[in-house]
């Protein structure tokens, strides 16, 4: 279908305003967080209501059109990288807490509320929602559900797939899909589980049920500096053999606390070749007897220092640096490339030495951020996109990053998705038939393919070509040939 | 014992024949689900024998087994690391398979606090109707690569494939318990499991019998002894509570022996339904068991009126009635188009989960 054909189906079932068409108004909506990948979408729908949504995917499928829905735009794998022939949705408008529920311990959320917004509208009622992406201010809850989006706090408090009670959206066809319920168990099968983390490939979202929590009380960090990355890998292990489930357990190496502390003087040791932050939260009772225990294995696991929040500005302080631990890398480096791979724990250590010797051999930099209590690895890769080659370099850097976490028996992706970035690693991690059951779930809800296409699945033929493109030791064969 | 993949090539056989000639195939681990879900049908495939812990390292917090390793082997293995199932999968003083718990996605009383059968499920292998095993999820907490497979076949009564193993995430066990005994009647109960349920207590599990809540507190000591402090009502003596809890968790307690046993599900804060027969009250108001219910007792509608579902989980039923919940329509649809991609020729355990499927 022209373009002028979809302006005018469209016009015809939208309010003026919903609807951008000039280059101008659509350029915002080129990329999301990964900004390396860029698609100008044919039109840009910006819907108030379902009624609105409804009618752009009834009149996207009759015509054959794609739809790329988006929340904020945050995503770190492209995941909302327009179609070039296609419709982005934006549902950053459909931003209304619809309802609170203290006692059921529940929030009604269109998709476009922020993450963070929903714990300041539950604060009242001593309830927060828990999971807390860095992106927590500006993402959306209806991105969060397409993401499975996790954040410091997942070991102990899980991931979104754990925290959102029911969704409910459209079809490609308009059809209304409504997945999970207040209730606790539903019949048939999990097809909320399905949908969460499906990356916009099966239904757009409009609405959202989550859970609440009560809120801790009381939270204490506790800091740790250790001399060598092996030891500080141990002792993350040391932790839960210890049978702590520390509500956050994060480490960050010696560049990449050397890049936030100039940023936000988060007081951190930047003569440690590691540290580690390690949260307990819960009753004050149960904050005391962690945070002793939590001193006691680190010390014995070999710290070379630890310093416990004494107080909340403390505490909040001793987090920042790790909340920025991404914006620091843009301060250090033209540019940076945030890689998401999930490894067991034990191997923590040799991924690590493994990213420097790639550093070497790519000749680029890179800081590691790690939700180490998750195994989730977030290796930062510096580089240049003005300098020619930078980013390829880059990319191929990222990749053998990903396909040693499957080597090692992790996965490509723990938290930000495939996407258009990770979808050759996919070719690594799923055998062909492993890949034609994926493609056999999305034909189940999408059989012609319109709802985000070409992202998180590889055809056959795309697997193949990346094949041909891969060489053992981290060296293409033709590393001058244009990738995408 | 025979090796694992001697046994594995055994049902892959079995599977390809079923396949190529259509024969309805009734996966079968320990059978004591049997009663669980429509009448089962087609020829047993036995998959008892393909057990075994796979990997299991505590600092890890993920096992993994075969689906025919007995749930006592695992919860054993478990118990010597300090570790537990936090979703606590009922036993019915019998030894489940893995694959069944899997399958069948049951969860105790843990489950409000703790969470569900799913979300302990980590990763799984499908060994589908092409006889290809296909490996979703990972032995990772986090893990986002390509749609949850894994937690799908959680629950889903086996209709997409054999579940031949699985990985989960599994927990330390709490270093305090305490149970407290509180002589409140239903409705104050409920009302109570959803305040308490609003506060930063160390609650893992709550539940209404026989005309007293009783609630179990579980976490670090001192957290623990300070919730009490703060709850009132009597601390049940330990042997007593384990007791108490398990035979709720198995559903052994005599208060199940009087079919039909209806399982209703609903939010935790639904009023109490208007059913002659009694209620046990578990998951803090959010699941709603009546035995000895009148057949004419109209629990499904009113189930539904309260946002929640009624499955007839075990005892006698009306012909003409689904044992589960209906699917509303676009759901019933999408399961279809699932069932036929996963499972053309409709082998593997025929109407279980949803007549006709």
């Amino acid at each position: 279908m022209s373009v002028p054909d979809l302006v005018r189906a469209l016009r015809a079932v939208l309010p003026a305003d919903a609807l951008l068409v000039s280059a101008e108004d659509r350029r915002p909506f080129e990329c999301d967080g990964l900004t390396v990948f860029r698609e100008l979408p044919a039109l840009v729908a910006l819907p108030r209501t379902e009624a609105e949504v409804r009618a752009v995917l009834v009149s996207c499928h009759r015509h054959g059109v794609p739809v790329v829905a988006r929340g904020s735009g945050t995503g770190l794998s492209g995941g909302a990288t327009p179609h070039p022939g296609g419709v982005l949705l934006s549902l950053a408008r459909m931003n209304r807490i619809l309802h609170i529920d203290p006692l059921a311990r529940t929030a009604r959320l269109e998709p476009g509320v922020p993450n963070q917004r929903i714990s300041e509208a539950a604060a009242a009622f001593g309830l927060y929602y828990a999971p807390d992406p860095s992106s927590q201010v500006a993402c959306s809850i209806g991105g969060n559900v397409a993401e499975n989006s996790g954040g410091v706090h997942c070991l102990k408090y899980g991931l979104t797939v754990h925290n959102v009670l029911a969704v409910r959206g459209f079809g490609i066809d308009g059809e209304r899909i409504e997945l999970g319920g207040t209730a606790a168990d539903g019949p048939g099968l999990d097809l909320l589980a399905l949908a969460i983390g499906s990356e916009g490939l099966l239904m757009v979202v409009t609405e959202v049920i989550v859970k609440l929590i009560p809120r801790p009380p009381c939270a204490q960090l506790v800091m740790a500096s250790f001399a060598d990355v092996h030891s500080a890998g141990d002792a993350v292990a040391a932790i839960i053999g210890a049978g702590i489930i520390p509500a956050g357990l994060e480490m960050m190496d010696r560049k990449a606390t050397a890049a936030v502390e100039p940023f936000v003087q988060a007081g951190y040791d930047l003569e440690a070749a590691a540290i580690l932050l390690v949260e307990s939260d819960g009753t004050p009772e149960e904050v005391a007897d962690q945070v002793a225990e939590i001193e006691r294995v680190l010390r014995a696991a070999g710290a070379s220092s630890l310093r416990v929040s004494g107080s909340e500005a403390e505490r909040v302080r001793l987090w920042s640096g790790r909340k920025n631990a991404f914006p620091a890398a843009g301060r250090i480096s033209p540019d940076y490339y945030c890689m998401d791979g999930t490894i067991p724990r034990k191997h923590v250590g040799r991924v690590l030495e493994a990213i420097e010797a790639m550093e070497v051999s790519y000749q680029l930099r890179c800081m590691n951020v790690f939700h180490a209590g998750d195994g989730n690895l977030h290796p930062v890769i510096l580089f240049d996109a003005n300098e020619p080659g930078s980013w390829e370099r880059a990319e191929r850097f990222g990749a053998q990053i990903l396909e040693l976490c499957v080597e090692l028996g992790g996965t490509i992706t723990g938290e930000h998705g495939v996407g258009i970035e990770k979808i050759n690693s996919m070719c690594v991690q799923f055998s062909a038939a492993e890949r034609a059951a994926f493609f056999a779930v999305k034909e189940a809800f999408d059989p012609r393919g319109l709802l985000n296409p070409g992202k998180l699945i590889p055809t056959l033929a795309r697997c193949a070509e990346y094949g041909r493109m891969r060489v053992h030791g981290g060296t293409l064969s033709h590393p001058d040939l244009p990738r995408f | 014992m025979r090796a694992a993949t001697e046994v594995l090539a055994e049902l892959r056989e079995r599977i390809l024949e079923a396949a190529a000639s259509g024969i309805a195939l009734r996966l079968r681990g320990a059978g004591t689900k049997d009663f669980y879900g429509e009448q089962p049908r087609g020829e047993v495939l036995d998959l008892s024998a393909y057990q075994g812990i796979v990997h299991y390292e505590p600092s890890e917090l993920v096992l993994t087994a075969r689906c025919g390793t007995p749930l006592s082997q695992i919860e054993a293995a478990l118990a010597a690391q300090g570790q537990f199932l936090a979703f606590e999968p009922p036993r019915f003083a019998a030894d489940p398979t893995l694959g069944g718990v899997i399958a069948a996605g049951l969860s105790g009383p843990g489950r409000p606090y703790f969470g569900a059968a799913r979300d302990f499920v980590l990763g799984a292998h499908l060994l589908d109707a092409q006889g290809q095993t296909l490996r979703f999820g990972g032995e990772v907490m986090k893990n986002v690569a390509g749609f949850d497979v894994a937690r799908l076949l959680c629950g889903s009564l086996g209709i997409l494939g054999v579940i031949t193993q699985v990985s989960l995430k599994v927990l330390p066990l709490p270093r305090g318990e305490l149970t407290l005994r509180l002589e409140w009647p239903a409705a104050e109960a409920l009302q109570h499991f959803n305040r308490l349920g609003g506060q930063p207590l160390p609650l893992s599990a709550a539940a209404w019998h026989e005309g007293a809540a009783w609630l179990r507190l579980a976490g670090a000591v001192p957290a623990v002894d300070a919730a009490c402090a703060r709850i009132g009502g009597e601390r049940v003596d330990e042997r007593a509570a384990r007791a108490f809890w398990s035979s709720l968790r198995d559903l052994t307690l005599p208060f199940f022996a009087q079919e039909p046993v209806w399982r209703v599900s609903v939010p935790s804060t639904a009023a109490p339904l208007a059913l002659p027969g009694p209620v046990l009250i578990d998951w803090g108001g959010a699941l709603r068991w009546y035995a000895g219910l009148p057949s004419t007792a109209g629990v499904r509608a009113q189930a539904s009126a309260a946002s929640g579902t009624a499955a007839l989980f075990r005892g006698p039923s009306a012909a003409d009635t689904p044992r589960l919940h209906p699917l509303p329509g676009a759901n019933l649809a999408l399961h279809r188009r699932l069932k036929e991609r996963f499972d053309p020729q409709g082998i593997f355990n025929r109407d279980r989960l949803i007549p006709g499927l």
